[in-house]
């Protein structure tokens, strides 16, 4: 899957599963400070990538990630 | 030093009736039912299909869908109450309240649908997949945490639970606060959500709930000998508690007082009330006494009315014993006959109609009562409402867990 496929689907999940805003959701985004997504937003996030990609993520895994585009190259990584 | 004194500025509510204050109003004293066939799940294993459901509110409209989500349908009934309540009160809602201002709120089961769709995910999909929100949209104080996060709410906090009285005890212990000088400004109200499959299925099985499935709108029948249990409802009710200068001084308008509190317990049954309704008795006599007032003085009793058998002959006894020869003379109804039990929500919504009684000169009926029970011989104001000056409402309410709990409103 090339990158801007998962960004698609990742971008899916954000507007459909989460309730935001189509439009805030960029590569450049950050998660907490433009699309709102608060600690327990970022277990939701996880699990909605988790059941989308097939994949699990581990919580280590998750320290570098605070914008949209880290998350969809962490995901990128692992399919 | 006098007594401070506690004035109610501001009403909101969401209820089976309407999603305003004046449209419930209209539908109370025109004597119409909110209760229908269940239309948000499927009924067909319940023994019971039919509740008061709040219609036409959208919490993701109102809300927006990422807000909304994260909350249980308790707590967007908990806002759009609080909202309502705090715009008629005159206060600014884009603009946070501040430390000067308390909140008390009453439910009896908290977040209960969010705890059942919890439990449905784990056992069909594990613990790894439980809902991150579940916690903090099942915990009975979850309301008024979200209600003081959306208004900036930042003065003393509390969450009552105790059942069907959660609310009368919160609109109670908010007079409390501002009594005792600890603030001027409290949002006291109640809230409840649990029409929902397991709740529903679980009322049944202790045989609380009325199983007339034919005539919805006509199975809550307070007082009448037809009578075979409660309706479950769901909704919120708020009410603006202030002391009296602060709203003066505000030029705030003031619907009435909140002129007496008494709280007891039964310490009898877990669900059945003591012996001739005796905490009861006892709960609305701390409430006149609270209220420095007489017997005599009482124009109004919204009672608990809750149309199962054993709440309506004991209240009624409560009643007898406590106001003596002169119960029959008083004026009382039961509003659940029309919106259904709100539970934890139940006293505040029935403390605004108190107020609104009050305020229009008018005692909403008890519908549904076509035949008095022989053990239930007052005046329940069947089916035509009346209109009559009222000076000062009682209203009651008991809860299981033997919790009891009855306010009294004056309009000076």
């Amino acid at each position: 899957m090339e990158t801007n496929e998962v960004f698609e689907k990742v971008k899916g999940l954000f507007i459909e599963d989460l309730g935001i805003d189509e439009s805030k959701v960029t590569m450049d985004a950050k998660l907490e400070e433009d699309l709102e997504i608060d600690s327990l937003g970022i277990v939701e996030v996880v699990m909605a990538f988790e059941d989308e990609f097939g994949i699990e993520i581990d919580d280590e895994e998750l320290a570098d990630v605070s914008t949209v585009g880290q998350a969809v190259n962490l995901l990128h990584s692992k399919i | 030093m006098s007594k401070r004194r506690v004035v109610v500025t501001g009403l909101g509510t969401i209820n089976p009736l309407g999603n305003t204050v004046s449209e419930s109003w209209e539908k109370l004293i025109n004597g119409v039912s909110g209760i229908s066939q269940i239309n948000s799940f499927d009924t067909e294993k319940l023994p019971v299909t039919f509740a008061g459901e709040v219609k036409d509110f959208d919490a993701n409209e109102y809300l927006g869908k990422q807000h909304a989500r994260k909350l249980d349908r308790s707590a967007h009934f908990s806002i759009y109450a609080t909202e309502q309540a705090l715009q008629d009160a005159g206060f600014n809602t884009e603009e946070r309240l501040g430390a000067d201002v308390g909140i008390v709120f009453g439910t009896g089961i908290g977040g209960i649908g969010a705890t059942e769709d919890a439990v449905r995910t784990y056992d069909k999909r594990g613990p790894s997949r439980i809902n991150p929100l579940a916690i903090t949209q099942l915990m009975p104080n979850s309301s008024t945490g979200q209600v003081a996060i959306k208004f900036g709410i930042e003065g003393p906090s509390l969450t009552i639970t105790t059942a069907c009285a959660a609310s009368a005890n919160a609109v109670g212990e908010a007079k409390n606060l501002i009594e005792n000088g600890i603030v001027d400004v409290v949002v006291a109200g109640g809230t409840e959500s649990g029409t929902t499959p397991m709740t529903i299925g679980a009322f049944a099985q202790i045989r609380a709930l009325s199983t007339k499935n034919n005539e919805p709108e006509k199975a809550c029948r307070p007082f009448d000998q037809e009578r075979d249990g409660f309706v479950m409802a769901e909704g919120s009710t708020v009410l603006i508690l202030e002391e009296e200068e602060y709203a003066k001084k505000r030029g705030a308008k003031i619907y009435g007082y909140v002129k007496g509190y008494g709280s007891t317990t039964d310490a009898h049954h877990i669900t059945a009330p003591a012996e001739d309704g005796e905490g009861a008795f006892r709960a609305m006599r701390k409430a006149i006494e609270d209220a420095e007032i007489s017997v005599d003085e009482i124009d109004y009793i919204n009672a608990h009315g809750t149309s199962t058998p054993a709440n309506d002959k004991n209240e009624t006894i409560a009643i007898k014993t406590l106001f003596e020869e002169k119960a029959y003379d008083l004026d009382i109804s039961s509003t659940k006959s029309m919106t259904g039990h709100l539970l934890g929500g139940a006293g505040a919504f029935e403390s605004m109609v108190c107020l609104l009684s009050i305020q229009n000169g008018k005692i909403p009926p008890t519908i549904n009562l076509d035949n008095n029970d022989p053990d239930c011989d007052l005046n329940y104001t069947p089916n035509i409402p009346k209109d009559k000056t009222i000076n000062i409402a009682m209203t009651n309410s008991f809860g299981f867990g033997g919790h009891n709990g009855v306010l009294v409103f004056s309009s000076k």
